[in-house]
């Protein structure tokens, strides 16, 4: 089986600014990767990048073994929550679903238990403009496993979700990991990845740091707690 | 394609619910209402309605389509990061804001006219040149709009560039022109004054009304050129068809911008 | 005189006789008719296709046809009206072809007095009718369908030359050069004719002083409508429309004096009226409706005034040559017209300059016309008002209307 993701050598600059310089990384089935950086490490270039919404400049870049390279099919496979949900403000949750569906083409197997799970279901009738932020939130959530991806992107995720959705989100997250799903996941949070995380990539100044378990990275810093072994990484990339 | 339409479709139910393009259509039927209030018979609403469509509507679509996309932007990703092609989505995006835009005028404008029908006779064919007119500069301001909303990544820099694109084109350039007109007012003038027009898409919109508001004032002038050109269908065909290409070009240019851009 | 004693002398001769002609009676041509006609007598003209002449009447009598009775020409003027007093009723004529050469009508009548055409048509004929130092004539009820040919090759429905008090109603006449023709024609009365689709002019008349227009339509001609180098030309309420094209007008007016023109109106034409070198003429409660330019006057126009009338819709509606010209305006309505009435007594408080800046801009630079419209023409025309440096202060009308409310104008 080839892996979820597999970025090799991937550069990105923006004007003067490198952001990506030569990321190789390679995400495995079945488990869920943390991806860790300061700000302007170039995480977010990198989730851009294998959604298709950043151009890289240089290296190869497969995902769910496609070449990303402009051509959209891939991302049926894929499940992507951002950091900031955004919907047609003037559309009802019911009609962000069905459209969504709707680009999948009909007869698309949908998962939607999240909806119920977050007691979503009614306010689906409302315009997305008039739900709370943690509403929409759990809607996007709720959007990024509508259609069992393999592949989930996740920028932040639990951020604007309250204790109890969080835990909702997480069974969730681990089921799809139990059912073969990988997961690239962006957190600040490292007390959540290091109860989330099978993996970790750290990125620091557009480059990967580190890949590998989080145990090999706890051993490899001699640290107990992940925060410690992160903050050491750095102290290194510093040096 | 089928992308492309199905986006369509969510983007008019998004946008027909726009408090901004209810309030534009608004503010069109009350003025043309009002006109008509004001003692104003159907034709000559419409004459008092050709500034409006030349200079007003362009206006609100450069404006709100250079902003909307800035809006429109976490949407955008949204929507990318699904499986869906950037072209079917920039079409998507543009049919999306245009249709509901042209919607409000034809609504607004059409409307009073259609109350005003039994009344009094309404001049069919130059309220029909007119809300064409208008459609087709609406279609052209807003591919224009994505262009430049594409091209500057600030929003405050996109919409300044909005507006001076509208009062280059609305204003300025036909004071150029007459500049031009005057300064070289010895020579053969006809095929640049001609070539000149058809640069500027708000010039050729209004050519397009006179050649059904001022025939006779056209084709009263001496000149063979205009005379010929003006004079019959050739000129409502190639204006038209000008028209289109300033719809078109537009839109090819902020394709390309919108399929390589990174969000 | 002599004319009107052998007039006399004829009707001494005997009792004026009916004289039924055509194939299967005793005078089975036209001819044969007319040789036996003698003054006072009528000539009734059977159905029949008469191709004969061509033919002369030389005695007053009178000739009818009936429907179907058609004369057919050829290289000649077909039927010539020498006598007085001659009456022709429901006759058809039928081509006659062009000539470079000479003036060959269908019908002409030259020197004579008191004729009365009525119900004729003419069909596919190179001059229709040709009047010639006629007095008293009246003509009316003439259908005239040209050849449609060129300019060049088509003379005039109606043609007048050197004649007087004649009275010409109710005719329809298209296809020819010009409609009706006059030249040297005076005290003449004109009146509810249909002139539309002639190559040049609808009506044009030269040297013709006192004579009255009034009624007419004239549509779609060449060029319109010209009257030049006469004197007391009266036209009321005729109708000039759709005359499109350079060099077309509705009405031209070329070196007119002391002439009145009322409730006529202009519309959808290049340029509604051109006036050029003419002396004290007054246009009363006439309607300019959607032409190119409504007015053209001449700085060589002297003494034109404006009362009272209806400017609307037009592209330009007046327009001159020069910053000197001066018309007098008074009492007109302009739908351009912004000001305002505080006294409410129906007249704007503010005067209206009819000559919009850039009228004179397309006039001294007719390209400039491509910007008709533009926003920043109407700009210029605005600040041109608030301090005018270019266009005539002389032509200002000081007591614009507010309102239109038909012919109040006319007193």
């Amino acid at each position: 089986m080839t892996s979820p993701i597999e970025a090799r050598n991937l550069t990105k600059r923006f004007g003067r600014l490198e952001v990506l310089r030569g990321v190789t990384l390679a995400l495995a089935p079945g488990r869920i990767t943390g991806l860790v950086g300061p700000n302007a490490a170039g995480k977010s270039t990198l989730i851009k990048s294998v959604l298709g919404l950043v151009k890289p400049d240089g290296g190869s870049l497969h995902v769910l073994g496609h070449r990303v390279n402009g051509d959209e099919r891939y991302r049926r496979g894929l499940g992507y929550m951002p950091q900031l949900a955004a919907f047609p403000e003037n559309l009802t949750g019911a009609e962000v679903l069905e459209m969504l569906a709707d680009l999948r083409g009909p007869g698309t197997p949908q998962d939607r238990s999240l909806l119920s799970a977050f007691g979503l279901e009614d306010q689906l009738g409302k315009p997305v403009r008039t739900l709370s932020g943690g509403t929409r939130q759990k809607l996007s959530a709720a959007v990024a496993f509508l259609f069992t991806p393999r592949l989930l992107i996740l920028d932040e995720p639990t951020a604007g979700l309250d204790p109890v959705a969080a835990g909702i989100f997480k069974a969730k997250l681990a089921e799809r990991r139990a059912a073969g799903a990988a997961v690239l996941l962006a957190s600040h949070t490292l007390s959540e990845l290091e109860e989330l995380a099978d993996d970790l990539v750290f990125l620091l100044e557009g480059q990967v740091r580190f890949q590998g378990p989080v145990a090999d990275l706890l051993a490899q810093t001699g640290e107990q707690r992940l925060e410690r072994a992160v903050a050491a990484l750095m102290t290194e990339g510093g040096r | 394609m089928r992308h492309a339409t199905r986006i369509i479709r969510y983007q008019l139910r998004d946008i027909a619910r726009n408090k901004w393009i209810l309030a534009y259509a608004v503010v069109l039927g009350v003025l043309t209402e009002a006109l008509f209030r004001l003692g104003g018979d159907g034709g000559r609403v419409v004459l008092s309605l050709l500034n409006v469509v030349l200079i007003f509507v362009p206006l609100v679509a450069l404006t709100f389509g250079t902003l909307y996309l800035y809006t429109a932007r976490e949407f955008i990703e949204l929507m990318l990061a699904q499986p869906v092609g950037r072209g079917a989505m920039f079409a998507g995006l543009w049919a999306g804001l245009t249709g509901p835009l042209a919607a409000a005028l034809l609504g607004g404008i059409g409307v009073p006219f259609v109350l005003h029908a039994g009344a009094m006779p309404v001049p069919a064919r130059s309220l029909a040149m007119l809300l064409g007119t208008g459609v087709l500069l609406t279609a052209s301001s807003t591919a224009i709009a994505f262009v430049l909303a594409l091209r500057f990544e600030d929003r405050a820099r996109g919409f300044g560039a909005a507006i001076l694109a509208w009062l280059l084109a609305a204003v300025v350039y036909d004071g150029l022109v007459l500049l031009v007109a005057t300064v070289f007012r010895d020579r053969p003038l006809e095929t640049p004054l001609l070539v000149l027009t058809f640069l500027n898409p708000l010039d050729l919109g209004r050519v397009l009304l006179l050649l059904d508001l001022d025939v006779a004032a056209l084709m009263g002038y001496t000149g063979a050129v205009f005379h010929h050109f003006l004079g019959g269908p050739l000129g409502l065909a190639v204006a038209g068809a000008a028209l289109l290409a300033w719809i078109a070009g537009p839109l090819a240019a902020g394709g390309r911008r919108f399929a390589r851009k990174d969000f | 005189m002599i004319h009107w004693a052998l007039a006399a002398v004829a009707v001494l001769a005997g009792p004026p006789r009916q004289i039924v002609a055509g194939p299967g009676t005793a005078y089975p041509t036209l001819g044969a008719a007319l040789a036996a006609a003698d003054s006072g007598d009528t000539i009734r003209l059977g159905r029949g296709a008469y191709r004969e002449g061509p033919l002369t009447i030389r005695v007053p009598l009178t000739l009818t046809g009936e429907p179907g009775t058609v004369l057919y020409g050829g290289p000649f003027t077909l039927l010539t009206v020498t006598a007085d007093s001659v009456t022709l009723r429901g006759l058809e004529f039928r081509d006659i072809p062009p000539s470079a050469a000479e003036d060959r009508a269908a019908l002409k009548v030259a020197g004579a007095r008191g004729c009365r055409l009525e119900d004729l048509r003419f069909t596919n004929t190179f001059f229709g009718l040709y009047l010639s130092k006629v007095t008293g004539c009246v003509v009316r009820r003439v259908v005239a369908r040209g050849t449609g040919r060129l300019e060049s090759l088509s003379g005039n429905a109606i043609h007048s030359w050197s004649s007087s008090h004649l009275v010409i109603e109710d005719n329809d006449l298209s296809g020819h050069r010009d409609g009706i023709y006059f030249e040297f024609t005076t005290d003449s009365r004109v009146a509810g004719n249909l002139s539309a689709g002639n190559h040049r002019y609808g009506i044009h008349f030269m040297f013709s002083d006192g004579n009255t227009y009034e009624g007419n339509r004239f549509l779609h001609n060449g060029a319109g409508v010209a009257v030049m180098y006469s004197r007391r030309v009266r036209m009321t309420r005729n109708r000039f429309e759709d005359s499109w094209g350079s060099a077309t007008y509705g009405l031209l007016l070329k070196d007119i004096s002391d002439s009145e023109l009322d409730h006529n109106r202009f519309r959808a034409n290049s340029v509604g009226v051109y006036a050029e070198g003419t002396t004290r003429v007054t246009f009363t409660g006439n309607e300019f409706l959607g032409n190119g330019w409504g007015a053209q006057v001449m700085a060589n126009a002297v003494d034109t005034r404006f009362l009272g009338n209806r400017f609307e819709g037009n592209s330009f509606d007046v327009a001159t040559n020069s910053v000197h010209a001066s018309s007098e305006f008074r009492g007109n309505f302009w739908d351009r017209y912004t000001g305002y009435d505080l006294d409410r007594d129906g007249t704007g408080d503010v005067p209206f300059a009819p000559v919009r800046l850039f009228a004179l801009v397309v006039q001294q630079n007719p390209p400039a016309l491509i910007l008709l419209r533009s926003f920043f023409i109407s700009l210029l025309d605005a600040a041109e008002r608030v301090a005018p440096a270019l266009t005539p202060q002389t032509m200002v009308d000081q007591a614009p209307r507010l309102r239109w409310a038909g012919d109040e104008a006319a007193q």
